[in-house]
């Protein structure tokens, strides 16, 4: 293959800086031509699929919003009927709406049946697709078009749900975390993925500048940010035990937080901002406590 | 070879005679026996490709799609509130244009919950792209799907084919079902030559996002792949009569229909019902035949009309009700004699819904009362009162 194609062309409609986009392209190419992708709706399927074009240079299916890991076992299911699985991989993915929310029922099943597909979630902690509207992987205190700041709201109400956890919990081989902040650690992990056999799990956390409200030219250094502070540790579980974390100096959260417009309130002279702030900071400690990050 | 079986495990045979590569389904009364009888003959090697037991009929579904994706073929069967639970994947396969064999053991919508026979749930499903197909018994039931399978993969048609069999009446009735051999049906059915499907040699997107410049023209090639289907339809009916020396009609079918003035149309096991009705009538001198739906989807507007056309009387019993229009065969039935210069007099009954008995007596009652009713919107049959009342009232009278 010419080293500089890749498998997710250029010229797709993603709004600048998307991390979304570098994420998924990141993601097919660390995974090799030999690959079948079945893809939810959202962001990712709609940039990139506007009939007649198609950004896609692997074989690739949209079906709904809630089914691609139904449907990628589906397509694992016949390639073992007929014999074509020896050679090919199956990846289905999403976003975090479609994987968390929405489609969660069908990953469980597909995690339980033990199909050999690799599901990525892409996570850009919203449905950005429609809007901005808050999802269960939406942080703590985050302003969304369906959580939004007011005189009787801090944000989002609730915490984040734990993906990882849950993929853990199905006691499957594989499950890890990544970021595009990191493109080395994604790609090995997705070849590292790969190279099991069964449902595998990766929830890649992928900045959104227009939802997170960040200058584009930013995508990188926030991912990197999210890790190095503590709140999004990058961690992976075979066979249900930790066996490597990305090890770190832990920044304040602030340092983070305060580059994101959805955050923008929590920085008013208050009290109550400031509670808030501190509970993200303990969230972060907590995580730091758990996994054994500060290097 | 004739074999005297249960209605489900005829289906459940004859799907395995097609050589499906997937299977994937979800139990749901009263489709069960088949999905139960299609996991044993897994069990028993019988059946050699996948059989994937899933958390539900969407993702069975949505299984199904990703293996006709893949240039599998695919089978799954369901009903009832499983029908519903799928219908977003439904809609979906068709406007893909996927080919699927899917057996509906037609069964009533909840509420209230009721596990029996009506058509509420195929005729919910009947704008999807789905063609439907309905058996009147178990023969036919499974006849129709090594026909569906042909139907379905035929290149100028390439949609998704329901066949249905009404709940419990068939799917747990003991006929004597006549099974071909594998090489009969080898014969028939040649194996899925899908003209694209997800390979990493020639990779090609699935599903695209088709905006305002080109929908249209998409579904448009879709309605036209379910006119193509009349013909295939057709030609697929004549090729099995010709090698299986079995025909239960093309589009409709008939009953004693030469001299008839009224004339009782209807889809579904209660033909059988009509059929006895009718030769009871007839011995008293009632000038009566039957018209029977066999393809609803397309829905064979010219079959239907070229046999009304000169009947005086038309009854229409319909097994579901579209709430707010009324019995939905009778609307189709009149809409398709719009603009011609004879219509009959068209009337609607709705019949049967949950599992009620439709008896002789029903169908000679509504022939007896029909020449006192004008043309009037449909009617419910042999409604009892005292269900009608809210349920407190009724239950301070027991
Ligand atoms: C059943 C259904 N409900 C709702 C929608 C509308 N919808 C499309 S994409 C989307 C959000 C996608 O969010 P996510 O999965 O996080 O992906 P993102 O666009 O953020 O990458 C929603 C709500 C839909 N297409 N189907
Ligand atoms: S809204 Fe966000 S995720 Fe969607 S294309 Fe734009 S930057 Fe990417
Ligand atoms: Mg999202």
């Amino acid at each position: 293959m010419d080293k500089k194609k890749h498998l997710l062309a250029p010229g797709h409609t993603a709004c600048a800086g998307c991390g979304l986009s570098m994420g998924a392209r990141m993601v097919v190419d660390a995974a090799g031509p030999n690959t079948m992708i079945a893809n939810c709706t959202g962001c990712l399927e709609v940039f990139t699929t506007r009939y007649p074009q198609s950004a896609w240079e692997v074989p690739w299916v949209h079906s709904l919003f809630e089914n691609s890991s139904a449907v990628g076992s589906g397509i694992e299911a016949a390639l073992k009927a007929m014999g074509r699985d020896q050679e090919i991989r199956v990846i289905a993915q999403g976003g975090d709406g479609g994987t968390a929310d929405i489609g969660l029922q069908s990953l469980s099943g597909m995690f339980e049946r033990g199909h050999d597909v690799l599901y990525i979630c892409y996570d850009n902690e919203a449905y950005m697709n429609t809007g901005v509207q808050r999802s269960s992987q939406t942080p703590f205190a985050t302003a969304t078009s369906t959580s939004p700041f007011g005189k009787a709201s801090y944000g989002n109400p609730t915490r984040k749900k734990n993906m990882a956890k849950i993929a853990v919990a199905h006691e499957i081989p594989y499950v890890a975390t990544a970021t595009v902040g990191f493109d080395m650690d994604l790609k090995n992990k997705v070849k590292k993925a790969l190279s099991i056999r069964g449902p595998k799990y990766l929830h890649v956390l992928v900045p959104c500048p227009l939802g997170w409200k960040v200058e584009s030219r930013l995508t990188i250094k926030i991912a990197k940010k999210a890790v190095n502070s503590g709140i999004f540790p990058l961690v992976e579980w075979e066979n249900g035990k930790v066996t490597n974390v990305r090890k770190i100096t832990p920044e304040p959260v602030t340092e983070y937080l305060k580059l994101q417009g959805r955050f923008k309130h929590l920085f008013a002279d208050n009290d109550e901002a400031r509670a808030h702030l501190a509970s993200i900071q303990k969230f972060a400690d907590e995580n730091i406590e758990t996994y054994g990050l500060k290097s | 070879m004739k074999k005297y079986i249960e209605g489900s495990m005829a289906v459940a045979e004859a799907v395995v005679l097609c050589k499906p590569n997937v299977i994937s389904a979800y139990p749901i009364t009263p489709q069960t026996h088949i999905v139960e009888d299609l996991s044993q003959m897994y069990a028993n090697a019988e059946f050699k490709g996948q059989f994937v037991n899933v958390e539900s009929e969407f993702s069975a579904a949505s299984v199904c799609l990703g293996a006709v994706v893949t240039g599998a073929r695919a089978y799954t069967a369901t009903t009832s509130q499983g029908l519903l639970l799928m219908s977003e994947v439904l809609f979906n396969m068709a406007g893909m244009r996927l080919p699927l064999v899917l057996t509906c053991a037609n069964r009533a919508i909840s509420a209230p919950i009721n596990i029996w026979t009506d058509h509420s749930d195929a005729m919910a499903l009947r704008d999807s792209g789905f063609i439907q197909l309905y058996a009147e018994n178990n023969q036919e039931a499974a006849d129709l799907h090594y026909q569906a399978y042909k139907i379905s993969e035929d290149d100028s048609v390439r949609l998704p084919v329901m066949v249905n069999m009404d709940g419990f009446l068939l799917t747990h009735s003991f006929e004597p079902v006549d099974m071909p051999t594998q090489q009969e049906v080898d014969d028939f059915l040649p194996s899925y030559k899908p003209r694209h499907y997800l390979d990493v040699k020639h990779p090609i997107t699935f599903g695209s996002m088709v905006g305002e410049d080109g929908y249209m023209e998409v579904r448009y090639n879709l309605e036209e792949a379910m006119k193509n289907a009349f013909g295939v339809i057709e030609k697929v009916t004549k090729e099995f009569e010709q090698k299986f020396g079995r025909k239960f009609g093309i589009f409709i079918d008939t009953y004693k229909m030469e001299d008839a003035e009224t004339v009782i149309v209807a889809l579904g096991s209660v033909v059988g019902t009509i059929k006895e009705s009718i030769d009871l009538m007839r011995a008293n001198g009632i000038k009566v035949g039957l018209m029977k739906v066999r393809t609803f989807r397309p829905f064979p507007k010219q079959a239907i009309v070229d046999c009304l056309k000169n009947i005086k009387n038309v009854i229409v019993i319909d097994r579901a009700s579209s709430v707010g229009s009324g019995g939905i065969l009778a609307t189709e039935i009149r809409s398709a004699f719009y603009g011609n210069t004879s219509v009959p007099k068209v009337n609607s009954y709705i019949v049967g819904l949950g599992g009620r008995d439709i008896t002789i007596k029903t169908i000679t009652d509504i022939v007896g009362n029909f020449a006192n009713v004008k043309v009037q919107d449909s009617q419910f049959v042999e409604l009892d009162h005292k269900y009608m009342q809210a349920g407190d009232e009724y239950l301070k009278t027991i």
